[in-house]
C-alpha cells in the first residue's frame, strides 16, 4: 500500500486561528487525518524540530505554515521545513501578507519592548528586566530566539509555493486548497488559492449599494448601529470589499460587520492600501479641500484601517525611519 | 549604429536624434545609444541627426524590414511635437504604429540643464524607461468618431461673421450666437479703417446683410452660450437666448416705437456711442443693426421694471404687433460637430492711469471715443469738438495706455499706432488742428502701414518720442491757460517738453474680455498667462485648441488688427471644414477598459466618469466602459480597488515598468 | 553610491494637457533647473495611482512630484479633484510611515506656466536635497541584514531582499 502523503503544520507569530481553522474542517477533520500522514503539529501531537532535522529533504508533502515571521526560530523553522517540503504553503493572513502583527512594523523593537516590559499600565517591573536570547540557571542554559526588528511575511524570508488567504482561512477555502493538493491539480506556483476576483461579487449587499456613492461622511462601526442589509460603504462604514480577494463568501458582512481585508488583494494590485484608498478618496462628495479633508478625518487611522493584514507586505513594508537594532546579546 | 542580440519575443529598435545641435550640444548622443545597445531587448541602438526628417523616417522603416524588430523608441523631442510623425513611419515600416514610444530629451533634458553630464545620465535613464515600458505595449487600432456637421460660432465680431460666412458658403449649417443685441463687434463702431482709410460701416454692413440673409446661418444674437457638454464631432450646447420683448419675425425696424416711448428722449448713455450720447429703454444699437430689430433694456424699461407704464410703444407699433411684453428667457439646445469661438476684446480701462487725467479732464478721451465722433453717425454727426462743442485746434494723441507697461498690460496692442495715425489723419482732415502723436515705438508691420505711416509724416503729423508722464491741466505759462498740458520727455531731441492741447486722446490698449475665464471654461479651454485663449501652438496652429473641435479666431485669442482677425476666422472655418468634409476623427485608442472577468461590480468607478462612460449592466453584474464615450484620462483605472481596470496606452505594468526604468543607475 | 555624489531623485507623473505641456514651454523659453527630476507622462493627474507614488519610493526615489491642471480647469473636467483628495490622504498614510511632507508633493501647473515648472522643480530638488536621501531599497537591505546568517547557514537566499554581503553578526543600529 503506497506511504500516505506526509503533510506538516507549524504556526509562527501567530494567535492559533489558524490551528482552529484546520481543527474547524470539523468532520472533514477525519477524512483529512485519514488521507494524509501529519508528521509534524506542534499544537496537536508530539513531534519534535529534530524529527523534522532527520527528514530527507522534500519528503514532506506539504507544510501549512501560519504566522507571520517575527523571530530567529521562526526563521529558522521557516528555513528548515522549506528544506523538508515540496510545497511549502503560507497559510492565513499572517504568514501570507504578515497579518495584523505586521502593524508593528510601525514600531521600533525598543519601543515595542520598553512598552511591553515596562511601560504598559498593568506591568510592574521596577528593575527593567526585558527578556534576553541566552539565560543562566543552576547550570542550565536556557534559550530565547532573537526578537527581530522587522515583522515579516513568509515569502519574505522563503520562498512559498502558495498561499491561502483569510484570518482565519474559512474552511471551504482550507478544504479545497487541501483538495487541490491532494488531487494534484494545483494552479501555477506563487497563486493564492482563492478566486481572484474582490469580495462584492460574493456579497449578499452587493445589490444595495447604489450606482453613485459619494462619501458625505466616514463612520467606523462602534458610532453607529448598523443596518443589517444595506452596503456598508453606503452606510458610510469603511469596507475594504472592493479591494478584497472574494472566497471567504462574505462572513463577516454577513456578521453585520465591514470587510477588514484579510484575504488581501486581488493579483492585478500591489498594495491594497493603496489601492482602497485612491478608490474611497475618488468617490468622497465634497470638491472643496477643506471639506474632504474633514471628511477623511473619519477614518483617523489609515494604516491600522487600510493596512490591517497587509502592512509587512505593503510596498513601503515598514515605518521607514525606524532604526535598526543589533541582535540581543547573551548575558 | 550597434546591435545586439536580443532573447525573447521583444526586439527593440532604439533611436536617439541630436536635433541638429539642439539635442546632441548638451546629451552625448553617442554615449546615450551605446548605453541603451546592451539593455534587455534592444536589438538596434542608433543615433542621428534628424529623425524626424525624410531618412530619419527611412532609417525606422528600413531597420524594421531588416531587423524584424517589433518595438520602436526614439528619443528627441516632445511627442507633443512628433509622436504622430514616428507612429506613421512605424506604420510606413509594417509595424502597429503603437509599438512606438517617444522619449522627451530636448524639451524636458537638452534645452533645460546645462550640465552635460547630467543631461546624457538624465537620457539613459529616460531611455531605460522606455525601452522597460515598450516591452507591454500592444497592437491598438485609432476608433473614428462621427462628426456632426453643423457649427457654433460664438461671437458676431468680423472674425466671427467671416467664419460663418465661409462655412455657409460651403454648405456647412452655421449657428452664430452672438451677446449683443447686433451683430458687428467692434469694428462696427470705426469710422475708417487702415491704411485704406475705407468706410468700416461700407465694408462691414454688406457681410452683415449676408449672415442675416444666408439660408446655412442661424443668426440669435441676444444670446449666449450657456452650457457645452460632449465632445469634438458630438457637442451638445445649450444657447441662453435672452428676451429683447421684441418678437424679431415681426418687427420691420420702423424704429416708431423708439419715437413714442414715454422718455421723450435718450436718458441712459449709449453703448454704441460709448456712452457719448443717451438712448431711451427701448433702442437700436445703430441703424445698420442686424438684425434689424429693436430691443428693450430690462433694466431701464418702466414697463418690464414696474409694470406700471402707458406702454405707448405699443401703440406706436399699432398693427405690426411686434413688441410682446411676456417673452420669457428661452434655454435651446443645439447639436454641433465643432465650435468657433471669436468672442473679440475689451478696452483697457484708462481710468487705470489716472495720470493721464481719463475721467477727470472732461477734454482726455479715448480712441474709440475719438472714433465716434469722427463717425457720420455718431454723437456729433461727425463733427470733431471738445465738450464745449469747439473745434480743437491741438490735439495729442497718447500710445500705449494701457500696453508694454509693466504696471498694467506687458503687452502690444498690435492696433494701436495704426488706429491712432489714422485717427490724427481723419482729425487733420476735418478740422484744421494740429496733431501729436506721443510714442514710445511706431508699429507698422502690415501690408501698406509703412505707407500710411509715411502719408501721416507728409500730413504734418507730429510725432514725439517719449512715455507721456502726465496729463495736467495747471497751466505755468500764459499759453497753457484752459488746456491740457502734456509732460513729456522728448528722447530723440533730448530733453523734457511741455505741450499744451486741447483734446488729448488715449490709445487704450485691448484686454481680454471681463469674462473670459468663465468662457473658456465653458469650452474646456485654457487662458495664456496674460488672459487670452490659449491656442495649441503659437507657429502652427494658432487657431486650434487643445480640445478638439473647438477654434479661436480674432482678438479672443490676441490682439491683432482686421486683416489678422479674418484671417484667423477663415483658418478656424478651414479646420472645422476639414473635420466635416473628412466625416469622421482619428480618436487616439487610450480607452480604459474593464476586464469582465477580473470585475465584482462594485460599482465604485461608476460615478466617476465625467462622460458617463461607465454603466453597471444588472444581467451580467458588473460593471462597462462604453469606449466611444470614454476620453482616456484613466481616473477609473487609478481608482478601481481589485485593478480590474485597464488603460490601452497607460496600463499600470507599462507606468510600473516606467517608474523601474528612471530610477535606474545609470 | 558615496554620500558626497548623491543627488537627489525625483520621479515626476505629470498630466498631458497642462504639466507636461507647461514643461515643454520651459524648454521652448530655454529655462534651466535642476536634472534631478524624470518625467512620466500621463493623460490626467487622475491616473496616478498612489501604487504609483509608493511604488516610486520603494523602488528609490528620493522624492515624488505629481502635476495637473488647477482645479476647474482638467481638461476631463474633474479629474483632478480625484487626485487632490487621494493626496490628502496619502499624505496622512505617509506621514504615519516616516516619511516627510516635502518628498511627496502636488502642484497644479497650467500649459502656460513654464516659469512655474522651473520654480518648483529647483524648489523640490533643494528641499529634498536637505531632507537627504530616502533610498528605501538600501533601507530594505539595511533591515533584511539580520536574517542574512541564518539564511547562509539554511544554505539559501534570505526571501525577496537583494543578497548582502555576509556579514558574521547582525548590522549594527542606525537610524
Amino acid at each position: 500500500m503506497p506511504d500516505k502523503p506526509k503533510i506538516g503544520f507549524y504556526w509562527c507569530a501567530s494567535c492559533g486561528g489558524c490551528e482552529e481553522a484546520v481543527v474547524d474542517l470539523a468532520e472533514d477533520i477525519l477524512g483529512v487525518v485519514e488521507a494524509v500522514d501529519i508528521i509534524f503539529w506542534p499544537v496537536a501531537m508530539d513531534f519534535k524540530k529534530k524529527h523534522v532535522e532527520t527528514m530527507p529533504d522534500k519528503s514532506i508533502v506539504a507544510t501549512l505554515l501560519n504566522g507571520a515571521i517575527r523571530t530567529s526560530e521562526q526563521e529558522e523553522m521557516a528555513h528548515l521545513l522549506r528544506r523538508k517540503s515540496q510545497y511549502l504553503i503560507a497559510y492565513g493572513a499572517c504568514a501570507q501578507l504578515g497579518g495584523i502583527p505586521g502593524l508593528a512594523n510601525q514600531f521600533s523593537r525598543e519601543q515595542l519592548l520598553r512598552y511591553v516590559y515596562e511601560e504598559a499600565p498593568t506591568v510592574v517591573n521596577e528593575a527593567r528586566t526585558r527578556p534576553q536570547t541566552s539565560f543562566q540557571n543552576n547550570g542550565h542554559t536556557v534559550a530565547l530566539p532573537d526578537f527581530r526588528n522587522v515583522v515579516r511575511a513568509l515569502d519574505q524570508v522563503v520562498e512559498v509555493d502558495f498561499y491561502i488567504p483569510g484570518c482565519p482561512p474559512t474552511p471551504k477555502i482550507t478544504r479545497a486548497a487541501i483538495g487541490a493538493l491532494l488531487e494534484g491539480k494545483l494552479p501555477p506556483k506563487g497563486s493564492v488559492l482563492a478566486p481572484d476576483v474582490a469580495l462584492c461579487e460574493q456579497c449578499a449587499r452587493k445589490a444595495s449599494k447604489p450606482d453613485d456613492l459619494s462619501f458625505k461622511e466616514f463612520k467606523r462601526p462602534h458610532q453607529v448601529a448598523l443596518d443589517a442589509n444595506l452596503c456598508l460603504l453606503a452606510q458610510g462604514i469603511v469596507c475594504m470589499g472592493p479591494a478584497t480577494r472574494g472566497g471567504c463568501e462574505a462572513v463577516c458582512p454577513a456578521g453585520n460587520m465591514p470587510c477588514s481585508g484579510c484575504f488581501g488583494p486581488t493579483s492585478r494590485v500591489r498594495d491594497q492600501g493603496a489601492k482602497i484608498l485612491s478608490s474611497l478618496c475618488s468617490n468622497i462628495a465634497a470638491k472643496d479641500e477643506k471639506e474632504s479633508r474633514d471628511i477623511l478625518a473619519g477614518i483617523p487611522d489609515p494604516v491600522g484601517t487600510f493596512y490591517r493584514y497587509g502592512l509587512a507586505k505593503s510596498l513601503l513594508r515598514r515605518k521607514v525611519n525606524l532604526p535598526v537594532e543589533a541582535a540581543q546579546k547573551a548575558l | 549604429m550597434k546591435t545586439n542580440q536580443s532573447n525573447g519575443d521583444v526586439r527593440i529598435g532604439f533611436y536617439i536624434c541630436h536635433c541638429g545641435h539642439n539635442i546632441a550640444g548638451m546629451v552625448d548622443c553617442a554615449a546615450v545609444a551605446q548605453y541603451m545597445a546592451k539593455l534587455p531587448g534592444v536589438v538596434v541602438s542608433r543615433d542621428y541627426k534628424y529623425m524626424c526628417s525624410d531618412p530619419g523616417q527611412e532609417l525606422i522603416r528600413q531597420d524594421i524590414r531588416e531587423h524584424q524588430l517589433n518595438r520602436v523608441v526614439v528619443a528627441s523631442c516632445s511627442p507633443l511635437l512628433h509622436e504622430h510623425t514616428f507612429r506613421k513611419a512605424v506604420a510606413a515600416g509594417g509595424l502597429n504604429p503603437f509599438y512606438f514610444q517617444m522619449v522627451n530629451i530636448r524639451e524636458h533634458d537638452s534645452w533645460v540643464h546645462s550640465d552635460r553630464a547630467a543631461a546624457t545620465a538624465k537620457a539613459k535613464a529616460l531611455g531605460n524607461a522606455a525601452v522597460r515600458r515598450v516591452r507591454f505595449h500592444r497592437a491598438l487600432e485609432t476608433t473614428r468618431v462621427a462628426i456632426q456637421p453643423d457649427v457654433l460660432v460664438v461671437g458676431g465680431g468680423i472674425a466671427g461673421i467671416h467664419a460663418a460666412l465661409t462655412l455657409a458658403n460651403a454648405g456647412k449649417k452655421v449657428f452664430l450666437v452672438e451677446r449683443e443685441p447686433s451683430i458687428g463687434g467692434h469694428m462696427a463702431q470705426f469710422d475708417k479703417t487702415f491704411p485704406t482709410l475705407d468706410c468700416a460701416a461700407c465694408i462691414l454692413t454688406p457681410k452683415m446683410s449676408a449672415v442675416r440673409a444666408h439660408e446655412n446661418i442661424t443668426l440669435w444674437s441676444y444670446s449666449e452660450v450657456a452650457k457645452v457638454e460632449g465632445y469634438v464631432g458630438n457637442y451638445t450646447v445649450t444657447v441662453k437666448r435672452k428676451p429683447r420683448y421684441v418678437n424679431e419675425e415681426l418687427c420691420v425696424g420702423c424704429l416708431e416705437c423708439i419715437a413714442g416711448c414715454v422718455f421723450k428722449e435718450g436718458k441712459f448713455p449709449d453703448e454704441f456711442n460709448v456712452g457719448l450720447s443717451k438712448r431711451k429703454p427701448i433702442y437700436i444699437p445703430f441703424p445698420q443693426a442686424v438684425p434689424p430689430v429693436v430691443v428693450i433694456d430690462p433694466e431701464r424699461c418702466l414697463q418690464v421694471r414696474t409694470g406700471k407704464c402707458k406702454k405707448t410703444c405699443l401703440e406706436a407699433c399699432a398693427d405690426r404687433k411686434a413688441i410682446d411684453f411676456t417673452q420669457k428667457e428661452e434655454l435651446v439646445e443645439i447639436k454641433v460637430g465643432n465650435i468657433i469661438v471669436a468672442t473679440g476684446f475689451k478696452l483697457f480701462d484708462a481710468k487705470r492711469i489716472p495720470q493721464y487725467g481719463y475721467g477727470l479732464y472732461p477734454n482726455v478721451v479715448t480712441a474709440i471715443e475719438l472714433e465716434r465722433l469722427v463717425n457720420s453717425s455718431g454723437p456729433t454727426a461727425g463733427e470733431i469738438v471738445l465738450r464745449d462743442g469747439r473745434p480743437p485746434k491741438s490735439v495729442g494723441i497718447i500710445l500705449c495706455v494701457g500696453s508694454r507697461d509693466v504696471k498694467t498690460n506687458r503687452w502690444c496692442s498690435r492696433t494701436c499706432c495704426m488706429h491712432s495715425m489714422k485717427l490724427a489723419q481723419l482729425v487733420r482732415e476735418h478740422t484744421e488742428a494740429d496733431v501729436t502723436v506721443f510714442y514710445m515705438d511706431i508699429r507698422a508691420p502690415g501690408k501698406g502701414y509703412e505707407e500710411f505711416y509715411d502719408k501721416s509724416l507728409k500730413e504734418g503729423i507730429q510725432f514725439v518720442r517719449g512715455r507721456v508722464a502726465e496729463v495736467t491741466d495747471w497751466a505755468l505759462a500764459p499759453e497753457e491757460e484752459g488746456k491740457l498740458v502734456i509732460r513729456v520727455e522728448d528722447t530723440l531731441a533730448g530733453f523734457v517738453r511741455r505741450m499744451p492741447m486741447d483734446m488729448i486722446v488715449l490709445a487704450a490698449g485691448m484686454e481680454p474680455q471681463e469674462d473670459a475665464q468663465q468662457v473658456r471654461r465653458l469650452f474646456n479651454m485654457s487662458c495664456g498667462t496674460e488672459g487670452w485663449f490659449l491656442e495649441k501652438h503659437p507657429k502652427l496652429a494658432p487657431v486650434s485648441t487643445f480640445t478638439d473641435g473647438v477654434f479661436i479666431a480674432g482678438c479672443c485669442q490676441g490682439p491683432k488688427d482686421i486683416p489678422d482677425s479674418v484671417a484667423q476666422a477663415g483658418a478656424a472655418a478651414a479646420e472645422a471644414m476639414a473635420l466635416i468634409d473628412k466625416g469622421y476623427i482619428e480618436q487616439e485608442p487610450n480607452t480604459a477598459y474593464i476586464v469582465e472577468a477580473d470585475c465584482c461590480g462594485c460599482k465604485s468607478c461608476v460615478p466617476l466618469c465625467p462622460y458617463k462612460a461607465i454603466a453597471f449592466e444588472e444581467a451580467k453584474q458588473k460593471a462597462r466602459i462604453n469606449e466611444a464615450l470614454c476620453k482616456g484620462c484613466g481616473t477609473c483605472v487609478a481608482a478601481c480597488p481589485s485593478g480590474s481596470i485597464r488603460q490601452n496606452l497607460f496600463e499600470d505594468e507599462e507606468i510600473f515598468s516606467e517608474i523601474e526604468g528612471v530610477l535606474a543607475y545609470v | 553610491m558615496s554620500d558626497a555624489n548623491w543627488q537627489p531623485r525625483i520621479v515626476a507623473f505629470f498630466c498631458n494637457w497642462c504639466t507636461y505641456t507647461a514643461a515643454d514651454l520651459a524648454g521652448v523659453s530655454r529655462l534651466k533647473y535642476a536634472p534631478n527630476v524624470r518625467v512620466i507622462r500621463l493623460m490626467c493627474s487622475g491616473r496616478v495611482d498612489p501604487q504609483f507614488i509608493l511604488d516610486a519610493l520603494a523602488k528609490g526615489a528620493d522624492g515624488v512630484l505629481i502635476g495637473g491642471c488647477h482645479l476647474g480647469d482638467c481638461h476631463y473636467g474633474e479629474g483632478n479633484y480625484k487626485t487632490v483628495r487621494r493626496f490628502q490622504m496619502l499624505q496622512r498614510l505617509l506621514r504615519d510611515m516616516g516619511i516627510e511632507d516635502q518628498r511627496v508633493r502636488l502642484e497644479w501647473i497650467s500649459a502656460s506656466e513654464g516659469e512655474r515648472v522651473k520654480t518648483v522643480i529647483n524648489d523640490m530638488v533643494e528641499q529634498v536635497r536637505a531632507l537627504g536621501p530616502l533610498n528605501l531599497p538600501q533601507r530594505r537591505q539595511d533591515w533584511d541584514c539580520e536574517m542574512t546568517h541564518l539564511a547562509e547557514s539554511a544554505g539559501e537566499s534570505a526571501g525577496e531582499s537583494e543578497a548582502a554581503e555576509p556579514r558574521a553578526e547582525p548590522e549594527a543600529a542606525h537610524a
